[in-house]
């Protein structure tokens, strides 16, 4: 191998890539070390000091995540002095935090007290500090609570917030023993640039960043007689839930999710999958229209490129940084939202329900689900559309709340009417999935055929890269649509917030001329949405993409149009794309926000 | 806020829009008012497109940079223990007593703050202080006394 | 033993430099003749750390990069220095002399001085010099400028990685090392920091030649040096003094008769008791010191002292690292805590063992160097912890 460098770990040689950290090597070699701050989708830190390791020849401790691996290098990670410092290292942190382990959200999943646990910590060896400090818990937020008393100022969340997501709600503020993690003069996280993508909390080692739970209120709905609580389950969820209850990263659960759900006692266990394949249509019908509008019409107000708005993060993300654009946003909800929209219109007359007495509850991967449900523009049903959103993690509380053996479940199907979708639905849940599903639909629209690939994988906007782009010529297309005779639609596909701003950036400029783009708020999509269950790592999020191209392949259906139900609600309820009616329950407006 | 706005800007013109900018530019807000405000800050990340997080989150590292209202003149008295040793006790004592205020706070007119700081670099002549950018140095009652009745008579 | 007495130099201040005589004559050298020059001299940093100077410049200027910097470091901290503001205002062509001369060895076309914001009066006039400086600059035809960069009230940019930080517009919290200064610096370029005094010494050794400032101090700490001299001290002020010598002949000079203690450099460094004057060295042999000498005698409480240190620290941490965010704060509840017999004597060693953690674990020196006095002085004075 060329450029190795070749060091011993434990008295066992090891050789790494040039690069590449005491870390790296460790793990090559199975031996662990505890870290805190380091985080394998984050730049490394060095702050914690867990990860101190023994060289030797060095007086000094060094962080194995942060020095690389130098020719010749002897280290120990079990060492007497390396004991000693990470022992110290943890009860610094200890008694910084408020260690109420059994009032902590985060209770046994949290990785200072995994810790504290594996060192035996039975006495604190040091001084309370907590009782000095005075910390502060933000609960304002619908998504995301920040209560600082848990922090251990291991900054991976400011590192997500900035380099995943170029929000930067968060940052570091002040120094020495003040030092904390903060938002613009410590506004609350609902009044700042915050987007609630939750991809703190994802990463957050402890109960600092957490989402907010409805669990209780879910709960007591379930309980009301008088309620009829509908749950829908978003795309992603499906091929992660199952990792918090015990399974493998990539393992599908989708009809052990719907058995889990009806066991949970919900009335009517339904899909968002199917409000995805409605979107496909709204969406696709308003692209075509927008370039009808724009190539025939020569109409200047009409702004392209059009933007997806599933993403709530990112739609928000918009509403703070970029306000100019949001006539580019596509006015279509989000397929939570028009779920809510039609559970407590369309499905409820169906149905003979009583909208008043309806529940809508959200199975999300995602923490914005929470705060867009709340968005005053969602309520045109007559009602809040979606009363509560759950994350993955919070339905996987909910099932062990209820003793349920999930992985014993049988595979049970949705209910009907609203639980019904295709593949292109179902992959949604990955980056590129939207536009893949909607160029199934919309390429098949306007030349009356199948688009031109294999199993009508359109892999060109699959995979990890921050920003893709595919180009799709229209050739021989149907009458009504000459207008696009022989153009070359443009699309692009970004995910994570910061390959968002380099695409608006490169929009911006003019130097990108796209038709369509996809932007999903978390990297990889929602399979690494906010919601998931944490951990979440390169490794894990391909996995999980992998399962739901594995899902989209297995369906009967893979294009939104031919989903019976949805041809059944245009039939029966909605007329066509676009119609009024989909226009006052499906379509929405947004606005503009503070950059701060 | 006008004010504010046209202030941060004319210190964007003068040092540039960089994030190598970003200090000379509170440095001359503080110059101007003595503090950076909210909208100060807000004004700042505008101008550079950082972050404003961020920019709290720099402007909070520095001790001389206040994002918390401050007086007019800014006393800072060094609290190291040579100066310490020196009677810095007393002279805080004594300025206390005439701005009637206790350290970390501001006059009622606005006009006084009065704070501790680390090492001034005048060990050899403790106890020393700062006014705003000027130094005064081996500080006796009688010493603060005048100059403080200087600073009061010239605003 | 020490063999060195000690003796008054005079070197940095000295009034019959020309400076821009010694400037052009050494510009006309090659930058291996200079180079050469610095590193026979053996001078060792003078900003308490001691890394051999020619070094680092040697390092800079294999670096293939081309856009590389020097930086003065004039982000004097340390309680109880104050040798760089009187350089800076008694011979700041010197310093901007050592500064070019520095990027004719490196490479180097621009130059920045950090100044603690606490000497922002000593701006206006530095600027004037530097618009003389310039001007010998190009008469002589060197490519060389200099800026004046302003910091802001926070001791750990004297740590040179956080000052890139901070020049770069951002928290002054220093990087992980590797990569060092000489690889990647002031906006990731190859780069130079040096002190104020280190800069001065390299352009005097320009003019008087290696040989000279060899004969002074000793074999592992060459030359004289700046000392900050302060406390209980009929004398206090600055000092060229040779290195090498005995605390005890340090103490003679300088005492009020009564010294029972000296803090040698600052609070960073080590407290050396009354028993231990005559076998302490002051050099890098020894105990080194950034000139910071600050006497105690047996009037003081050697409590209050390190009870105004580890205040200090606390504050000025930059906060990144636990060992060293979160140790400052029990190491001063701690002492705090026994004093008031909250807690047991016993806790002090308890205290002493995370003194020493943070020693070989926190991420820069900052967080490293808080066991020096912490240690140095409950060793020495424990009962003035407890009683």
């Amino acid at each position: 191998m060329a450029n190795t460098v070749n060091i011993k770990i434990d008295g066992i040689d090891v050789s790494v890539e040039a690069g590449k950290t005491v870390l790296d090597a460790a793990k090559k070699l199975n031996i662990h070390i505890p870290t805190l701050c380091y985080h394998e989708d984050l730049c490394v830190a060095g702050n914690c000091r867990v990860c101190v390791v023994e060289q030797e020849g060095v007086n000094n401790l060094v962080a194995s995540c942060a020095i690389p691996a130098q020719k010749g290098m002897v280290i120990h990670t079990n060492s007497h002095k390396v004991r000693n410092a990470r022992r110290h290292v943890v009860e610094l942190l200890l008694s910084e935090h408020n260690a109420d382990c059994t009032k902590c959200y985060k209770n046994t999943k949290c990785e200072l007290q995994d810790l504290a646990s594996e060192m035996v910590i039975n006495e604190h060896m040091f001084m309370d500090l907590v009782p000095d400090k005075n910390y502060t818990t933000d609960k304002q937020s619908p998504s995301i609570i920040k209560d600082d008393s848990k922090c251990i100022r291991c900054q991976r969340c400011v590192r997500t917030c900035h380099d995943l997501q170029h929000v930067s709600a968060l940052g570091v503020a002040y120094k020495g023993d003040h030092m904390k993690i903060s938002t613009f003069f410590e506004h609350p996280m609902y009044e700042v640039v915050c987007t609630n993508c939750g991809q703190c909390v994802n990463r957050c080692p402890t109960g600092a960043l957490i989402e907010k739970n409805y669990l209780d209120e879910v709960w007591d709905a379930i309980y009301d007689e008088d309620k009829h609580v509908i749950v829908q389950t978003a795309p992603a969820t499906r091929i992660a839930l199952g990792e918090d209850l015990g399974m493998e990263s990539g393992s599908i659960v989708t009809g052990k999710m719907a058995a889990s759900l009806r066991r949970l006692g919900f009335d009517s266990v339904l899909d968002t999958d199917f409000s995805a394949d409605l979107t496909i249509m709204e969406e696709g019908t308003e692209l075509l229209t927008r370039l009808k509008k724009a190539l025939v019409d020569k109409d200047t107000s009409v702004k392209l490129p059009m933007f997806t708005s599933c993403s709530p993060g990112w739609v928000k993300f918009l509403e703070h940084t970029y306000p100019d654009y949001l006539d580019n946003l596509s006015t279509c909800k989000s397929p939570q939202q028009m779920f809510g929209a039609l559970a407590k219109t369309y499905y409820a007359e169906k149905k003979g329900l009583d909208p008043d007495k309806i529940v809508c509850v959200s199975i999300m991967p995602c923490t914005a689900k929470k705060f867009e449900a709340n968005r005053p523009e969602m309520r045109d049903s007559g009602y809040q559309d979606v009363d509560m959103g759950l994350t993955t993690r919070e339905l996987a509380v909910m099932i062990k709340q209820a003793g349920i053996d999930f992985q014993e479940l049988p595979d049970e199907k949705f209910d009907s009417l609203m639980g019904e979708s295709s593949g292109a639905a179902v992959i949604f849940g990955a980056t590129g999935g939207v536009m893949e599903a909607a160029l199934r639909t919309a390429y098949e629209i306007v030349t009356g055929r199948e688009v031109p690939f294999k199993n009508l994988n359109i892999t060109a906007v699959r995979g990890m890269e921050g920003v893709r782009e595919a180009n799709i010529k229209l050739e021989n297309v149907l009458p009504a649509w000459s207008f696009l005779e022989g153009v070359e639609l443009k699309t692009a596909v970004a995910h994570g917030l910061t390959n968002a701003h380099q695409i608006m950036e490169a929009i911006h400029k003019g130097e990108a001329n796209y038709h369509f783009v996809e932007v999903m708020g978390c990297p990889g999509g929602c399979i690494g949405g906010g919601g998931q269950p944490i951990p979440t790592t390169p490794e894990i999020r391909r996995k999980r993409a992998e399962a739901i191209y594995r899902e989209d392949e297995g369906m009967a259906v893979r294009k939104s149009h031919e989903n019976p139900e949805v041809q059944q609600i245009y039939r029966e309820f909605l007329g066509e794309p676009l119609s009024d009616k989909s226009h006052w329950l499906l379509h929405t407006h947004y606005v503009k926000r503070k950059r701060v | 806020m006008p004010e504010i706005k046209e202030l941060v800007t004319g210190l964007a013109d003068k040092h540039g829009r960089t994030r190598e900018s970003l200090l000379p530019i509170l440095q001359g807000i503080i110059t101007e008012e003595r503090f950076i405000s909210d909208d100060a800050l807000t004004e700042v990340a505008r101008e550079l497109d950082i972050s404003a997080a961020l920019v709290y989150g720099t402007a909070t590292f520095y001790s001389f940079l206040d994002t918390k209202p401050r007086g007019k003149f800014v006393i800072r008295i060094c609290r190291t223990i040579t100066c310490d040793m020196k009677g810095k006790k007393q002279i805080i004592n004594t300025l206390e007593d005439l701005l009637k205020i206790r350290v970390g706070e501001t006059t009622k007119d606005k006009n006084f703050t009065l704070l501790e700081t680390n090492c001034l670099g005048w060990c050899h002549k403790g106890p020393a202080m700062l006014i705003n950018d000027d130094v005064f140095t081996e500080l006796t009652e009688d010493k603060i006394t005048e100059i403080i009745r200087d600073y009061m008579r010239n605003i | 033993m020490p063999d060195k007495k000690l003796k008054r130099v005079d070197i940095i201040f000295n009034e019959d430099c020309n400076c821009n005589e010694v400037l052009t004559n050494s510009l006309k050298k090659s930058k291996d003749e200079i180079l050469k020059e610095i590193l026979d001299s053996g001078l060792r940093g003078r900003g308490g750390a001691g890394f051999p100077t020619g070094l680092k410049w040697k390092f800079a200027s294999q670096e293939a990069e081309k856009e590389k910097y020097v930086v003065c470091n004039a982000d004097e901290g340390e309680p109880g220095t104050f040798k760089d503001r009187e350089i800076l205002t008694r011979v700041p062509l010197k310093v901007f002399g050592g500064m070019a001369i520095c990027a004719k060895v490196i490479g180097a076309k621009q130059g920045y001085v950090y100044l603690r914001g606490e000497y922002q009066f000593l701006k206006a006039d530095l600027e004037k010099s530097l618009e003389e400086f310039h001007a010998v600059l190009k008469d002589i035809g060197f490519d060389f400028q200099i800026k004046i960069t302003m910091g802001a009230g926070a001791y750990i940019c004297g740590e040179e990685s956080a000052l890139f930080e901070s020049m770069e517009g951002n928290r002054g919290e220093p990087r992980n090392k590797p990569p060092y200064p000489t690889v990647s610096g002031f906006r990731n370029k190859p780069t130079v920091i040096n002190n104020v005094e280190t800069l001065v010494d390299s352009f005097m050794i320009c003019r008087i030649g290696s040989q000279k400032f060899m004969e002074l101090g000793t074999t592992d700490s060459r030359g004289s040096k700046l000392f900050s001299i302060s406390g209980d001290t009929p004398i206090a002020g600055i000092y060229e003094l040779e290195l090498g010598m005995a605390l005890e002949d340090f103490v003679e000079e300088f005492g009020d008769g009564d010294t029972k203690a000296v803090q040698v450099g600052g609070a960073s460094g080590f407290c050396v008791p009354r028993k231990k004057f005559k076998e302490t060295i002051i050099g890098f042999e020894g105990v080194p010191t950034g000139g910071s000498m600050m006497l105690f005698n047996s009037s003081r409480s050697m409590y209050n002292v390190l009870k105004n240190y580890v205040e200090f620290f606390e504050e000025e941490s930059c906060g990144q690292c636990t060992p060293c965010r979160v140790g400052c704060q029990q190491l001063k509840k701690g002492i705090e805590a026994i004093k008031k017999g909250e807690k047991s004597a016993s806790y002090l060693k308890t205290l002493q063992k995370l003194a020493e953690t943070m020693k070989v674990s926190s991420k820069c020196g900052l967080g490293q160097s808080v066991a020096n006095s912490f240690s140095s002085i409950v060793d020495n004075f424990k009962e003035e912890m407890i009683y």
